[in-house]
């Protein structure tokens, strides 16, 4: 059972951790330019698809520092060129224009590698297990993920607290309409910003990736997701987000990990007819209703605290 | 939205050219393809009480159109298990209390907040209800879904709608009736006031509304319409499956909406008609279709943002005087159109040519240097010359160039006939 | 009788800044009443809280001798109290005739109707024809909202305000950004539409203020300093001191 505590554990917050370097960035789109990123899953499967092949080219390493360069430089370009564009006709043609870059992006990768898994693999200098928990090994790679999303979170924090640009975009998430009276240049923080945003989320792909599965369905599986972290932790907070993000890390993967249901709770008492819903739902175990465990907490969430865990504004 | 819809004529006109389409259209494909519109036409219309009515966007509307066909699909063999006497052409009714009831239910925890947040609650729930078809087994029937037979209900006039025509009929008919109601909502006082909330939700609370009800009734009413239509997919089909509900209706629903032009009632059926044409047609001629009906829609969001309607609807001022000045001016500017086109043409050629080039090599490399263009075979392309590559990039290049020069003729002309129409007053 | 508006120690707080400070006021019935005072003094917050925009942190707010403290602005306003906005708020893309027809709806009892015509309502329109034609502008009815000019909009911001037959008026600024003699023609619009009603207006211009007003509440800092007829107003030393003096030769 401790075993199973500790290595869940520390999936779950290895989870978290990816899924707040894609939150992070998708906050901080959020509150700077009031735009909800629908595509910002879509740039995590071009950092995913882009690490894959430029690790077949030329390594792991030039991939981890390549893959997030180039998806952040697609990303700036179309705030340069596409969101700058339908600002005018106001958020709702916003949040469509990336709902439609999504779409584009999944097309694009299928048009190139196919629907098919990638065979994007742990980089062998780092698969060996790292160490020994009980009977279970750990792998060296997951560590690796584990430390390197550690370190971009603190870089980020660095970032935000210690530099010119990062204290202008602090400012911007308490004072949303102030930014441009600092007298900086709007439109190309904005641009920096969304650039920022997409590599952390294309990060997240290159290491996530090698670990899990390199699919044209990646971004679709994890969008919705995103989007219950933010709501959930709070359209806008940064901090609610990172809150949420270890909530949903874990609450998957203790799912995931758990085989009990209604069936073994109450056995003996009560069967309910087979082929009804009732039968359904009094088998199903946890772990099947993992994938459905984020949106309850956003239902329940929604009911009960609609602006969200840490939430102050209104969109 | 503008009152050009006004008299009954519109209607009669309407249901006469229903009556007759498939007399226009006798073959069998054309048949079962006018059935898939008209369902569509209802969904997209229900769709468009939402964003163009209320300004809501919503990522889930399938969820709505998906469970009612599932109700559909069991209240079709219950009561043809049971015998019960309810004829096929009433089964639809179900269908669209089965979409209210969950538009009501799923409703009232999403209408409370507007935007941004709205549209990501509708996307959750979406997921919720997609990932929730997996475990209830029972009623989503799993990979295999639930399947029916509409020829086992009660029989009406000796019509066992077995033959498509017969189920071409039942669904234009109900597509009529959801159309004139979901275009008698927007003349409502009701109908006003989701208009008013889409344009400034915090004044609509100063005059009395709660733009809170607005859009939880207009969402509610959206559901039962989507539930018609779904109630109809199912019938078409003989079918309900869990794909019914996913992101990918959900988002077919709203390229149909959007391009159609979520501005004016008459959008989001053209959007219909030329969606699902569109991705009935263009998988004869790419694998990556998909991609190119994306690229429309950005572009449309782009450049056009109140659709192909609102495109049409720009012309409208020009539409005055006397009949013959209206005719001429309106060929002045087709005229200019088609100068204008021609380059666009060759640019998109020459896309279409090296996006699929990339797509052959990237994907077909087992397939050989060579490949069908437009999967047609005298358009063979060999990918491994130089030539194809070249020939593709001058192509989008110099056809953007050529657009270039050719827009200020556009701009001119609209200018003139702009001028014109003014000229000859109302 | 009841004042039209009682506010009991009302205090606004956000975060740490008190924005309001204990205002106490009765507004009787029928009076044009005007809220002066120098920028940020809380005028604005003032209508916020009465009209149920903002929820007062302390105090209690009557409208006719009810506690309408709390209530959300659309029960508010169906109580007969009616507001219009400093920076216009209208409905941009709606013509003039349906902006002013929005405003009509409720108080003709239509509700969220969805089963009527509109445009059959007989009731509806011939009260938004009067709208239209109090404010001026039914010839221009047909015209996107958005693209009136300034003076229009304001002037349609009114006719919206009073659309619904509220007998309480609260008007932000009314005359704001206008030239002169479009604040004449927008002064005797007010007085013309505030008739045999309870009218309550912030307004920075002094001329139209002591022009219009039956009484004068001066708000300073968040405190109502003075409340009383306009040339007691104008005598009153504490007034003079806090704002007049320093305010009053704009």
């Amino acid at each position: 059972m401790a075993e199973l505590i500790i290595i869940s554990t520390l999936n779950g917050v290895l989870y978290g951790m990816l899924l707040f370097l894609m939150a992070s960035g998708l906050t901080l789109i959020f509150s700077m330019m009031g735009v909800l990123n629908f595509a910002h899953a879509s740039f995590y499967m071009l950092g995913a698809f882009l690490g894959f092949q430029i690790s077949q080219w030329a390594g792991f390493i030039p991939a981890l520092i390549l893959a997030p360069l180039i998806a952040g430089g697609i990303g700036a370009i179309v705030e340069r060129y596409g969101l700058r564009t339908v600002h005018k006709n106001g958020h709702v043609a916003e949040l469509l224009f990336t709902f439609g870059l999504a779409f584009i992006i999944e097309e694009v990768i299928q048009m190139i590698w196919g629907k098919l898994a990638a065979d994007y693999r742990v980089p062998s200098f780092l698969d060996f297990s790292a160490f020994t928990v009980y009977a279970t090994n750990y792998p060296a790679y997951k560590t690796f993920m584990l430390l390197f999303s550690i370190a971009i979170f603190i870089g980020l924090i660095l970032l935000l607290t210690r530099t010119r640009a990062g204290l202008i975009i602090q400012a911007s998430l308490t004072h949303p309409n102030m930014v441009g009276m600092l007298g900086h240049n709007v439109p190309r923080v904005f641009m920096l910003v969304f650039g920022l945003g997409t590599a952390l989320a294309a990060i997240a792909g290159v290491i996530a990736g090698a670990a899990f599965v390199t699919q044209s369905n990646m971004a679709a599986l994890l969008g919705p997701i995103l989007f219950v972290v933010v709501v959930v932790g709070g359209l806008g907070s940064l901090w609610g987000a990172f809150v949420a993000s270890l909530l949903i890390g874990l609450l998957q993967t203790f799912a995931i990990a758990s085989d009990w249901s209604l069936s073994k709770f109450f056995s003996g008492y009560f069967t309910p007819a087979r082929g009804t819903i009732l039968f359904d739902i009094w088998t199903v175990t946890i772990a099947q209703v993992g994938p459905i465990l984020p949106y309850l907490l956003l239902v329940l969430v929604l009911i009960f605290r609609p602006t969200g865990l840490f939430g102050t504004r209104d969109t | 939205m503008s009152g050009t819809i006004r008299s009954y004529g519109v209607w009669i006109l309407a249901a006469v050219l229903l009556l007759i389409l498939p007399y226009i259209f006798p073959a069998g494909a054309s048949i079962t393809t006018m059935c898939l519109i008209g369902i569509m036409i209802i969904f997209a219309l229900s769709y468009n009480m939402l964003l163009g009515q209320t300004g809501m966007l919503s990522f889930g509307h399938a969820v709505y159109y998906g469970l009612a066909a599932f109700v559909t699909a069991h209240t079709m063999n219950w009561v043809a298990k049971n015998g019960i006497a309810i004829p096929l052409p009433l089964i639809p009714v179900f269908g669209a209390i089965a979409g209210l009831f969950f538009g009501i239910l799923f409703g009232s925890v999403s209408t409370k907040r507007g935007g941004t947040a709205f549209a990501m609650i509708s996307l959750g729930l979406a997921e919720l209800v997609y990932s929730s078809s997996l475990i209830l087994r029972s009623f989503f029937g799993g990979e295999e879904g639930i399947s029916t037979d509409r020829t086992k209900l009660l029989r009406l006039f000796g019509y066992n709608f077995g033959p498509q025509i017969q189920v071409y009929y039942l669904i234009a008919a109900w597509c009529l009736l959801c159309v004139i109601l979901m275009y008698a909502i927007t003349r409502t006082p009701f109908g006003r006031m989701c208009n008013a909330v889409r344009e400034n939700p915090e004044r609509v609370e100063f005059v009395g509304y709660n733009p809170q009800f607005v859009r939880f009734i207009a969402f509610s009413l959206a559901g039962l319409f989507a539930g018609v239509a779904g109630s109809l997919a199912a019938i078409n089909i003989e079918l309900s499956q869990a794909s019914f509900v996913g992101a990918a209706q959900s988002g077919a629903v709203l390229l149909a909406a959007y391009i159609g032009g979520v501005a004016f009632f008459v959008g989001p059926i053209l959007g219909a008609i030329l969606v699902t044409l569109l991705s009935i047609k263009l998988s004869d001629f790419s694998e990556i279709w998909v991609l190119y009906f994306g690229i429309l829609f950005i572009t449309i969001i782009l450049f056009a943002p109140y659709g192909l309607s609102g495109l049409l609807m720009m012309h409208a001022q020009f539409w005055r005087g006397p009949i013959g000045s209206r005719i001429t001016r309106l060929l002045k500017l087709f005229g200019a159109y088609i100068v204008a086109l021609i380059p666009v043409l060759i640019m998109l050629a020459g896309a279409i040519l090296l996006i699929e080039m990339i797509h052959h090599v990237a994907q077909k490399s087992a397939e050989g240097a060579n490949m069908h263009f437009l999967r047609r075979n005298y358009l063979t392309v060999n990918t491994h010359t130089i030539l194809p590559w070249l020939g593709g990039l001058a192509a989008m290049i110099g056809g953007f160039f050529a657009f270039r020069f050719t827009w200020p003729t556009v701009a001119s002309a609209w200018h003139n006939a702009l001028v014109d129409a003014q000229r000859s007053g109302k | 009788m009841n004042p039209a508006v009682e506010l009991k120690n009302i205090e606004k707080r956000f975060g740490k800044t008190e924005i309001i400070r204990g205002v106490s006021l009765d507004v009787r019935a029928g009076e044009r009443h005007a809220v002066i005072g120098p920028n940020g003094a809380g005028k604005s917050t003032l209508f916020n809280l009465v009209s149920g925009r903002l929820v007062p942190s302390a105090g209690s707010i009557l409208l006719r001798g009810e506690n309408i403290t709390g209530l959300r602005p659309f029960e508010i306003n169906r109580r007969g109290l009616s507001r219009s906005f400093q920076v216009t708020n209208i409905f941009p893309r709606l013509s003039v005739w349906e902006n002013v027809r929005c405003a009509v709806l409720w108080s003709k009892g239509y509700k969220y109707s969805f089963w009527r015509n509109v445009d059959k309502l007989e009731d509806v329109r011939a009260r938004t024809q009067e709208i239209l034609d109090q404010i001026n502008m039914a010839d221009r009815a047909e015209i996107p909202a958005g693209v009136l000019t300034y003076a229009e909009q304001r002037a349609l911001e009114i006719g919206i305000t009073i659309a619904g037959g509220a007998d309480i008026i609260l008007l932000d600024e009314p005359t704001a950004g206008m030239s002169r003699s479009e604040t004449e023609r927008a002064v005797a619009l007010i007085r013309k539409v505030s008739e045999g009603r309870t009218l309550i207006i912030i307004e920075h211009d002094m001329g139209v203020v002591f022009d219009l007003a039956d009484r004068i509440s001066v708000l300073v800092y968040g405190q109502i300093i003075a409340t009383d007829e306009p040339p007691k107003i104008k005598a009153n030393q504490k007034v003079q001191e806090a704002y007049l003096g320093a305010a009053g030769h704009d």
